[in-house]
């Protein structure tokens, strides 16, 4: 194989160096750590606010928040989550092992992925710049207060006087087109800059789901764009696009947004599912199941995603057949993510399976993310919706969906490669310990948060009166909080100890099949000193068993 | 130790695509889903706005709309040339795109300086005037961000900076101006046709 001799210039050590190197890096290594890095401050943050609200809603009549406070916490705590949290450690993943798993030197635009990492983090720094200026008397600052999803009309300047809903705006707005820059690279990467023999079907499942990611994040973010512009336009031009006094409709802002927030959801579990279709395999000493029926079901939810939107609003009162569509296309994605479950059940089937921490945390997922699908159907329907929308049973089915699914993908994802990404194990008892914490205080929280929805508890009402049965429910949620804080102090504990104590790798410490193992720990600025060549779908198999190769059997 | 530099490592993936054609087409797809929500959002709100005035104060801008859809074909030729070598025609016809760009934009200020300074109709007169402005605008700032490209090649292209073998880079900013004038069919007929 015919190789390019370049030598590369020393580094020196100083720590100015170092700050400069990562300030203006344009590897993809170092920008995906920067993006997971910059989330797990972010994760602590709206920890943080999880907490505070949980305090505040641990018993009847409390008075440790304001309603005032209460509101910008919500705010902040669900456009944190999804924004600058979920959205950069997926893509910080995905950045750093797309190139590797496919045999790339790096993203297809290295300084366009630079770029669209720094526009994400000015994002997010943005929004909490909202807390010092962003209120209605100068000097004042407040963070928005108007939900996650910021219905209209309270966006407009009569219901949202200062300059806290214009943060949020152009937060969003800024962070949207970052995501569209690195949407735009995962798309060109894959396609374009796979090594010699990886064929689309021979391609990681991790490669194939990033790329459905990719497409998905493109026509998805861009509604979202639009509506933040239009919004600017009322805010700032006294445009009335939102205003019913002049005509507009508050109804579509609902639908712009949920055209772009129902997909979202899928942006954020299909590398997820990515995550877990890597992890299973190797922990079950088998290839993956049905690898074909995986790829179908992945694009089949990303079509499907595109045409559910309006589940989020049967509660507005739309014509009854506008209602049984959105009942069976959301029902619909119940097939395709069936085939999943049951694809990497099948993998496991008859494996010999080590539980390692990364598939425990997978199993975990397994079970948990069904429970989410399952109350997912039930709030499908659109006569149970009507009962139970903007209740505490939907806070909890999407807090199942996002911890019990995204965020149990998450650290299985990191307790798999952070061997590669910084040459160390993390510690497997302290694994453990997190996983069982976490487990519990996530079931405490989240299992029974479900009662006050159907005793008809409504979200985002930051006190109750005592005697209407949700106390009790309301405690243990809170209680739980103390259990899941107690996981991620484990696990910021455990990164931290490991990374400078923990037990060396080595390159391939799982016995793993797929390309990013084929290289050291962590890898090399070029990470592969010698293009590699695949000849079927886990190339270091065949590498570690030559006499009998998979691509015998493809 | 030996390394492989991205150049090296280009040559030897077989590149089914360019990644500067997937990048762009990429670009493109996001671009057609805002125009998308906005061309909605017009079509939504045709007919809804409680007081004057109404889409029948606009003039349909025949001769811009000519121009800017007659500069694809330039364009086609431009990039037809520089692939074969032909500077001399690629340079011709990359100027007559940008110029015809220019007049396309030209047009769109009069029309919104007519519309503003004599008829006293602004963004924020009535829903119509609302859409209107930010369909058209958001329109109009992506022919100006394609004439900032434009005008970069062209400048280039006038010092003898750009040569036959940067055929492919000017063929993905093309695919980019090709879009635009595809926009402009859908926000015309929407606007002065569907909308009057």
């Amino acid at each position: 194989m015919a190789t390019d001799s370049i030598s590369l210039p020393l580094p020196k050590e100083s720590s100015r160096s170092v700050f400069m190197d990562w300030l203006c890096t344009v590897d993809h290594k170092k920008i995906g750590i920067m993006y997971i890095v910059y989330a797990l401050v972010f994760l602590v943050i709206m920890g943080i606010e999880a907490t505070l609200m949980r305090i505040q809603l641990s018993r009847p009549n409390n008075t440790f928040l304001s309603a005032e406070a209460f509101n910008r916490l919500f705010t902040m705590h669900g456009t944190t989550g999804v924004f600058f949290v979920a959205m950069p450690i997926l893509f910080g993943f995905g950045n750093y092992l797309v190139p590797l798993m496919i045999g790339a030197r790096d993203m297809a635009f290295p300084r366009l992925n630079a770029f669209s990492f720094w526009l994400t983090a000015f994002g997010g720094f943005l929004l909490y710049g909202s807390f010092f200026a962003g209120g209605p008397l100068s000097q004042a600052g407040s963070a928005p207060d108007v939900g996650w999803f910021a219905y209209a009309p309270l966006t407009a300047t009569a219901f949202s006087a200062g300059h806290s809903t214009d943060y949020w705006t152009i937060a969003l707005l800024v962070a949207g087109i970052g995501s569209i820059g690195g949407a735009i690279n995962f798309v060109a990467t894959i396609l374009c800059l796979r090594c010699p023999g990886m064929t689309l079907n021979r391609m990681p499942l991790l490669a194939w789901m990033n790329l459905v990611m990719g497409g998905l994040v493109l026509v998805t973010i861009s509604p979202l764009t639009a509506a933040q512009i239009m919004l600017m336009i009322d805010r700032y031009m006294s445009g009335h696009f939102f205003d019913p006094a002049a005509g507009g409709s508050v109804v579509m802002w609902m639908h712009f947004f949920w055209i772009f927030g129902h997909p979202e959801v899928y942006v954020l579990i299909i590398p997820c599912f990515a995550f877990i279709s890597e992890i299973i395999p190797v922990f079950s000493r088998k290839a993956i199941f049905g690898y074909p029926a995986m790829v179908a079901a992945t694009t089949g939810i990303g079509f499907v995603s595109l045409g559910v939107w309006a589940h989020h609003m049967f509660t507005v009162g739309m014509p009854s057949y506008g209602n049984a569509f959105f009942v069976f296309t959301t029902m619909l994605v119940a097939v395709p993510t069936g085939i999943k479950i049951f694809n990497w059940l099948a993998t496991m089937w008859g494996g010999k399976i080590r539980f390692a921490t990364p598939m425990i945390f997978c199993i975990g997922f397994l079970f948990q993310f069904l429970i989410a699908g399952l109350s997912g159907v039930m709030l499908a329907d659109a006569p149970f919706d009507w009962q139970l929308s903007n209740s505490y049973f939907v806070v909890a089915h999407f807090h199942y969906v996002i911890v019990g699914g995204i965020l149990f993908a998450i650290f299985a994802a990191f307790y798999y490669w952070f061997p590669k990404m910084t040459g160390r194990m993390l510690s497997e008892k302290l694994g453990r310990w997190h996983f069982w914490i976490f487990l519990i205080g996530f079931h405490l929280t989240f299992d029974f948060m479900h009662v006050p929805g159907l005793l008809g508890m409504p979200r985002r009402i930051y006190t109750y009166e005592p005697g209407r049965g949700w106390e009790i429910w309301n405690l243990i949620s809170s209680i739980g909080v103390i259990f899941q804080a107690a996981g991620i102090l484990i696990f910021v504990y455990n990164m931290i100890h490991s990374y400078f104590k923990g037990a060396v790798a080595g390159n391939d410490p799982w016995d793993a099949w797929t390309l990013e193992w084929a290289t050291t720990s962590p890898p090399p600025d070029y990470n592969f000193a010698v293009v590699p060549e695949v000849r079927s779908r886990r190339p270091l198999w065949d590498i570690k068993h030559p006499q009998d190769p998979d691509w015998k059997y493809e | 130790m030996s390394a492989v530099s991205m150049e090296l490592h280009e040559k030897m993936v077989a590149e089914t695509f360019s990644r500067g054609r997937v990048g762009m087409w990429c670009l493109i797809i996001a671009e057609s889903a805002i125009f998308a929500i906005f061309v909605a959002a017009y079509i939504f709100y045709i007919g809804k706005s409680p007081s004057g005035p109404t889409p029948q104060i606009l003039s349909v801008p025949v001769i811009t709309t000519i121009c800017l859809l007659s500069s694809s074909l330039t364009m086609h030729w431009a990039t037809a040339a520089l692939r074969k070598g032909n500077l001399l025609v690629f340079k011709l016809s990359w100027i007559t795109t940008f110029t015809l760009g220019a007049i396309f934009l030209g047009g769109t200020a009069r029309e919104w300086h007519h519309l503003i300074f004599q008829e006293g109709f602004t963004v924020n007169t009535n829903l119509f005037g609302t859409t209107f402005y930010s369909l058209i605008g958001l329109h109009a700032s992506h022919v100006a961000i394609g004439l900032v490209a434009l005008g970069t090649v062209m400048i280039l292209s006038l010092l003898g900076k750009v040569r036959a073998e940067h055929a492919e880079r000017c063929e993905v900013l093309a695919l980019y101006w090709h879009f635009v004038d595809a926009v402009w069919v859908v926000v015309f007929t929407v606007v002065y046709g569907l909308g009057r």
